[in-house]
């Protein structure tokens, strides 16, 4: 077993948006937790909830017509969803840091790269004086490999390429040395020559630091390159989660399976690719039974009419399907029977 | 298949002017395409690949004449696009069709998707009215949709179902040909399978010609028979898809390859990891454009910029490393004699 400790725990989070169509569960009852220096993973596809989860954490959920209706999110001894925004704001930055996936956006156009990263330290470090703080941000700079640290302090976001402005990104986001960093499409934007050398920078971040990384991801190979455990997610919920060795070799969950199958591998052709029938449904809209019963292969009665739970097929692995159920398994077999 | 190239693209060019000042002089000129030659046979997929701004997409556009190119020749079924009239070249594109990446952006929302399938049919004066009709619904089931969504507007369907549209709407004229510029990039990965096989089934039924341009090579390589590759405006390195990425040549395709994470926790590969970022294209490095960030850069690379030649049967390579190989050859030959 892991002897980490917990840095941060998520328990029945629920996120809803309030929209004139209803009521869409964006996160539905989701539950993991994040542990010391360790990098999670969280894949799945648009729609399934995954960064609605990181804005979640961080309280950045668009409000109205969002609104975290449940559960708690345990940092240290605190629950981040009882916070006021002043407190909130504390936690932000200092404790809990967040990059996005377009770095162009994150950053504010009219100001210079020196001036942008002094006042993310000097909001958190208070009382620092202007040469101080300019100091620390050129350490930043040239922790995250950036050449000609001292210049490009005077630079405009502009002018600098895509991958530095993410390097940017990161050295803002760990300016205060935070527990937990939440990378949100991190490398989604950038070239793959780039995005490995970001890939890399952050490997070794989180091991000269020890800081725990929330990566956010749609790449099935960015995850199995960088993360030590994944969490698979599917129209608002978790359907599996398993340390990232079981999660490609011993997938459990059918769609798992599929998504694995599905994305070309450069190493070796094959004729035809695997494909999961059918498109990923609105959020909200089955009420009834497996999300993913509808386009899977196993599917059997059961699926349609319960919603399973998290089986735990492993001391690490867990899987949302009746497969995993020991009463599931029976009953898809003697159907099975039935039917041959 | 057949061996006949559909088409046959020599010294490619384009240069986008750099204005500056009231007067809006050029001041000089970005290489988006700087002589690029290949061909693609009949019923094949030639794929090409690259990073931003490496000009694939310009030359996809170039090839239908959506830009004029700056210099060059497009040869297409004997016929040589860049001295066509306007007229003609309109009639031509009946031959020659477009999937795009961005299946929000392609459709229009103010129309129904018969009208949008109907538009390819009215624009080259094909077929009546019921004939049309009836091509509309033959081609949405064809597509993987079916005849009622015809009464639909874009915005009722998905991301995937829209590119299936978009496919439809290029597959109306009967083409020989479909360029398609970053098809699959706005998909997710399940849909993007279902598009993939989708677009291989197509091409058999309708022994369609693929130039397929796309910035993940693993997609590149699953649909390719032959892959390019662009670097700057310029093919550093061509061969079939196998060979291609069984045995890299070019240091920047061997770099390209080794970046891309592979979904496997188990499999270890070394890592070439790139320095820095593609030079800007305005003022590219003179010689070799790789040689910025190439690992193996020689002296003769600063100065002189490398042809792309045929290293061994249909692998070509425009590298330094390759053409010294090359000389020696001649000189050891030269010395027998």
């Amino acid at each position: 077993m892991d002897e980490r400790k917990t840095v941060l725990q998520v328990k029945d989070l629920q996120t809803t948006f309030f929209t004139d169509s209803g009521e869409i569960p964006a996160v539905d009852h989701i539950d993991f937790h994040l542990r010391e220096g360790e990098i999670l993973g969280i894949v799945g596809e648009s729609g399934c909830g995954k960064s609605v989860t990181s804005l979640s954490i961080m309280g950045l959920v668009p409000k109205p017509p969002g609104k975290v209706v449940g559960g708690n999110i345990l940092f240290g001894d605190k629950d981040l969803l009882t916070l006021n925004e002043k407190q909130m704001r504390r936690i932000r930055g200092n404790d809990i840091a967040m990059i996005f996936q377009e770095p162009m956006t994150s950053l504010n156009p009219l100001f210079s790269i020196g001036n942008q990263m002094t006042e993310a330290v000097r909001i958190h470090e208070k009382g620092w004086s202007k040469k101080k703080a300019e100091g620390k941000a050129i350490e930043m700079l040239k922790l995250v490999g950036l050449p000609r640290a001292e210049e490009m302090m005077r630079d405009y976001p502009h002018q600098l390429s895509g991958g530095m402005r993410q390097r940017v990104m990161i050295a803002m986001a760990l300016v205060c040395d935070p527990k937990v960093l939440i990378a949100d499409e991190p490398t989604t934007a950038l070239d793959v020559t780039i995005q490995a050398q970001i890939l890399k920078l952050m490997r070794e971040l989180n091991t000269r630091l020890n800081t725990a990384v929330l990566l956010i991801t749609h790449d099935l190979g960015v995850v199995a390159e960088t993360c030590e455990r994944v969490i698979v997610m599917y129209a608002g919920q978790i359907i599996e989660e398993a340390p990232v060795k079981m999660i490609f070799d011993d997938p459990q969950h059918p769609y798992t399976k599929g998504l694995i199958q599905s994305v070309p591998d450069m190493r070796f052709k094959k004729d035809r690719l695997y494909s999961i029938p059918g498109s990923v449904p609105k959020p909200g809209s089955i009420q009834h039974g497996c999300r993913f019963a509808a386009r899977c292969e196993f599917a059997f009665d059961r699926c349609l009419t319960e919603n399973p739970e998290l089986y735990e097929t492993s001391d690490v692995h867990q899987t949302r399907c009746f497969l995993y159920d020991r009463e599931g398994v029976e009953q898809h077999d003697n159907k099975a029977l039935i039917e041959s | 298949m057949t061996t006949k190239p559909l088409l046959k693209v020599e010294g490619l060019k384009k240069y986008f002017p750099i204005k500056k000042g009231i007067l809006g002089r050029t001041v000089g000129h970005v290489k988006a395409v700087d002589d690029v030659s290949f061909y693609v046979n009949e019923g094949e997929t030639l794929g090409i690949v690259g990073e931003s701004g490496c000009g694939k997409s310009t030359t996809g556009r170039m090839l239908m004449r959506l830009l004029e190119p700056t210099e060059g020749k497009v040869e297409f079924d004997g016929k040589d696009l860049t001295s066509l009239s306007t007229e003609e070249m309109r009639k031509t594109r009946r031959d020659i069709q477009m999937v795009f990446q961005d299946p929000y952006a392609s459709l229009n929302p103010r129309h129904t998707i018969e009208k949008i399938l109907e538009e390819p049919l009215i624009v080259h004066g094909m077929d009546n009215a019921k004939e049309r009709k009836k091509k509309v619904h033959e081609f949405l089931e064809i597509v993987g949709l079916s005849a009622y969504h015809a009464k639909r507007y874009p915005h009722q369907f998905s991301g995937g179902q829209r590119q299936r549209i978009g496919i439809a709407r290029a597959l109306m004229t009967n083409p020989k040909l479909i360029i398609a510029d970053e098809p699959v990039s706005a998909l997710d990965v399940s849909i993007q399978s279902q598009v993939l096989n989708l677009m291989q089934d197509l091409q058999k039924e309708f022994n369609l010609t693929y130039i397929f341009i796309a910035h993940d090579l693993g997609v590149v390589r699953h649909i390719s028979d032959r892959v390019g590759v662009m670097y700057l405006g310029k093919i550093v390195e061509m061969a079939d898809s196998e060979q291609l990425y069984a045995k890299p040549l070019h240091p920047y395709t061997q770099a390209l390859l080794s970046a891309v994470p592979v979904p496997d926790p188990d499999f270890k590969k070394e890592q070439i990891l790139l320095e820095g970022d593609i030079p800007n294209p305005a003022n590219p490095p003179s010689g070799c454009t790789f040689h910025t960030r190439c690992p193996y850069k020689m002296e003769i690379c600063t100065k002189v910029t490398p042809r792309l030649i045929e290293h061994d049967s249909g692998h070509s390579v425009a590298c330094h490393l390759y053409s010294e190989q090359v000389d020696n050859d001649i000189k050891q030959l030269e010395g027998s004699i």
